[in-house]
């Protein structure tokens, strides 16, 4: 044996570490739980007290009610807030947002399918880097700036319209203006509009679980597909969508949940009709009738609460 | 004979890597046909191009009788055993092996049954209704081969099917792939790494490197007869020689092959050799031997004195078992 080095240890068992660190080491080694419970603690109480208890109280106000007089809020138990829900005018509300939740998250799913299997699949190095700024970049920039911009675009003055206006495509817009429910007087004032500003701003919450999804599929299983006589068509309903469906799903959970909640969007770009976040916003501010808007934000949790249960019926998280 | 598969002068570039560079080869109807190779040798493209999952870049490929560029693998009637089994997860195991009737339109009840009867075949009836990932490898293994069997193909490609398996179950899956292939009578298309495999399995074996084919023949002739040193090297641990040692030993001149086990110890005559390394084997002895400074490999059989490291010994071969080969590389 040649002379040891100083920091080269001939023991076969070392010392402990010296100081507190060293003995909270070997503390935290022996008992692991110990570890857990001091990672754990803080956020668990940061969610059970502050996050769910807040809104657990929110929750209660909605069984109460106001008093139409006085405008004070009576304490007594009851159902009769929720019953107001179900008045046309709110009701009308409630059914606005969950149609176009519904069609926002298809939507999103349509067009971010392509994006997300090109980006799973293909997208290497450079390419894979372009996708994620491409993809990511707008959650960089406000909010507000980002759906002011979008106002301008689709406005009557606007570049959308000067674009179609440009392709001698005028009359298309027009065509689509007149239409019924849909139409407006300009896109920037329409269903329409609000939709177009939706899908941009929840597209990357679509897109990221989705292809997370597709790149756990290997590609020996689509080419066993194809080479078992499925056409690419065959494949995609058979093999690549079910195992892609628990992402599509994740990703619908953020685009149909953000929808239904919104309330800035369709302030800013849309007709004037009210969608559920507008009408917890009016409620709970000027009118002073927390009750109403409660169960107002009861509605969200209830929809999302029996999606996802029927999602987990048909089977979308079998593949996980 | 028919010709099940006809590769005519194909290659398969990707850039400027040649996976596959001019590969002429007949694979007969009904035969037992093995692609052997190390890594990056080509031979898992070839089946792949077979399969229809790449296309060649040069060149022309016929699947009995009938042109096969630019078909897709859905048209192929050919079926493939994948690597990785690649059995479909969100399906349980009657399912997998149904899909490719499935696919084809054919009714729940019919399917279903014959699923079970591609899992009988296989010796795993009654497991249909189980997850791929409740079964071990060797029945994963089988439920790929049931799915693959069960379109009736004409050609049925097997990817290092036994790869992932450990070495008693690869024995005994070897064995029963051979009676399977028998008994069906498909054409079977072999891709290994594993010499002993491809020798102990195939009718005829293709000796793979750099994307060419470096000798075609039975696994006899291409374990005694090497046409090259890269053969006789990947073939089985051979003792490959420069000329200068076949011309002192036989008066012949050029590289030689000189299978471990055709090495005798004898007791009078011979060559003397020293022993560098001796490794027990269990019934045969792994022994390294210095012989006029070339280091050779000997395997013997361990009963009697076995040699050990620094004894010196005799050793002799059949003259004929020293074989020549043709080419140099």
């Amino acid at each position: 044996m040649t002379a040891t080095s100083a920091t080269e240890s001939t023991l076969a068992i070392q010392p402990p570490r010296e100081g507190l660190t060293g003995a909270l080491s070997d503390l935290l080694w022996r008992r692991p739980g110990l570890l857990l419970a001091l990672m754990l603690t803080p956020p668990v109480l940061w969610l059970g007290i502050i996050y769910l208890g807040s809104l657990f109280a929110l929750l209660a106000q909605s069984f109460f009610s106001i008093d139409e007089f006085s405008g004070l809020i009576d304490y007594q138990p009851t159902l009769k807030t929720y019953g107001e829900l179900f008045q046309p005018s709110n009701l009308d509300i409630i059914l606005r947002t969950v149609l176009m939740a519904a069609i926002v998250t298809i939507a999103a799913a349509i067009v971010g399918f392509p994006i997300a299997y090109y980006a799973a699949r293909y997208a290497q190095g450079r390419w894979k880097a372009l996708f994620y700024v491409g993809v990511l970049l707008p959650l960089w920039s406000s909010y507000l700036v980002k759906i002011y911009a979008w106002k301008l675009i689709l406005a009557k003055e606007g570049i959308l319209t000067w674009v179609f206006g440009k392709l001698y495509l005028g009359w298309l817009l027009d065509a689509w203006l007149s239409l019924p429910v849909i139409g407006g007087n300009s896109l920037s004032v329409s269903y329409t509009g609000t939709f177009l500003v939706f899908l941009y701003v929840w597209l990357p919450f679509m897109i990221l679980p989705t292809k997370a999804a597709l790149e756990r599929v290997p590609v020996s299983l689509l080419e066993a597909s194809s080479d078992l006589g499925a056409t690419p068509a065959q494949t995609f309903r058979t093999v690549l969508f079910p195992l892609a469906l628990p992402g599509i799903v994740a990703g619908s959970i953020f685009t149909f949940s953000l929808t239904l909640g919104d309330y800035i969007i369709p302030q800013i770009v849309g007709s004037s009709r009210l969608f559920i976040g507008q009408a917890v916003y009016a409620h709970q501010g000027t009118a002073g009738n927390i009750p109403l808007a409660a169960a107002f934000t009861v509605v969200p949790i209830v929809i999302m609460g029996l999606y996802l249960w029927m999602a987990r019926r048909m089977g979308a998280f079998d593949a996980l | 004979m028919t010709t099940a598969v006809l590769f005519a002068k194909v290659s398969r570039h990707f850039g400027a890597v040649k996976a596959v560079d001019g590969v002429d080869l007949a694979i007969r109807e009904g035969e037992f046909f093995a692609m052997l190779g190390p890594s990056g040798s080509g031979k898992t493209t070839c089946l792949r191009l077979i399969a229809g999952f790449e296309q060649p870049t040069a060149g022309h490929i016929e699947i009995f009788g009938e042109t096969a560029e630019g078909v897709p693998p859905y048209r192929r009637n050919v079926n493939t055993v994948f690597q990785d089994y690649a059995l479909f997860p969100h399906m349980n195991v009657l399912d997998n092996v149904a899909y490719g009737l499935m696919i084809r339109g054919i009714g729940k009840a019919e399917r279903h049954s014959a699923a079970e009867d591609a899992l009988t075949l296989v010796q795993l009836p009654s497991y249909g209704a189980r997850r791929p990932n409740q079964l071990s490898g060797g029945q994963r293994q089988r439920v790929a081969l049931a799915r693959a069997l069960i379109n009736k193909p004409k050609v049925l490609l097997l990817d290092e099917p036994l790869g992932a398996l450990d070495l008693k179950l690869r024995e005994s899956m070897q064995e029963e792939l051979k009676a399977l292939q028998k008994r069906l009578g498909i054409t079977f298309v072999f891709v290994t790494h594993d010499q002993s495999e491809a020798l102990s399995m195939a009718d005829r074996v293709a000796v793979f490197d750099h994307g060419r084919i470096m000798q075609l023949g039975s696994p006899q002739d291409i374990y005694q007869r090497p046409a090259s040193r890269f053969v006789a090297d990947f073939v089985g641990s051979s003792n490959v020689l420069p000329p200068d040692f076949a011309n002192k030993t036989s008066g012949r001149y050029g590289w030689a092959s000189l299978r471990p086990e055709a090495i005798r110890i004898v007791g009078a005559g011979g060559y003397e050799a020293r022993v560098t390394a001796s490794g027990y084997l269990g019934g045969l002895t792994r022994l390294g031997l210095d012989l006029y400074g070339q280091k050779l490999v000997a395997l013997v059989p361990s009963n009697g004195a076995v040699p050990k490291e620094g004894d010196s010994i005799r050793v002799a071969w059949t003259p004929a078992d020293l074989h020549l080969m043709e080419d140099e590389f």
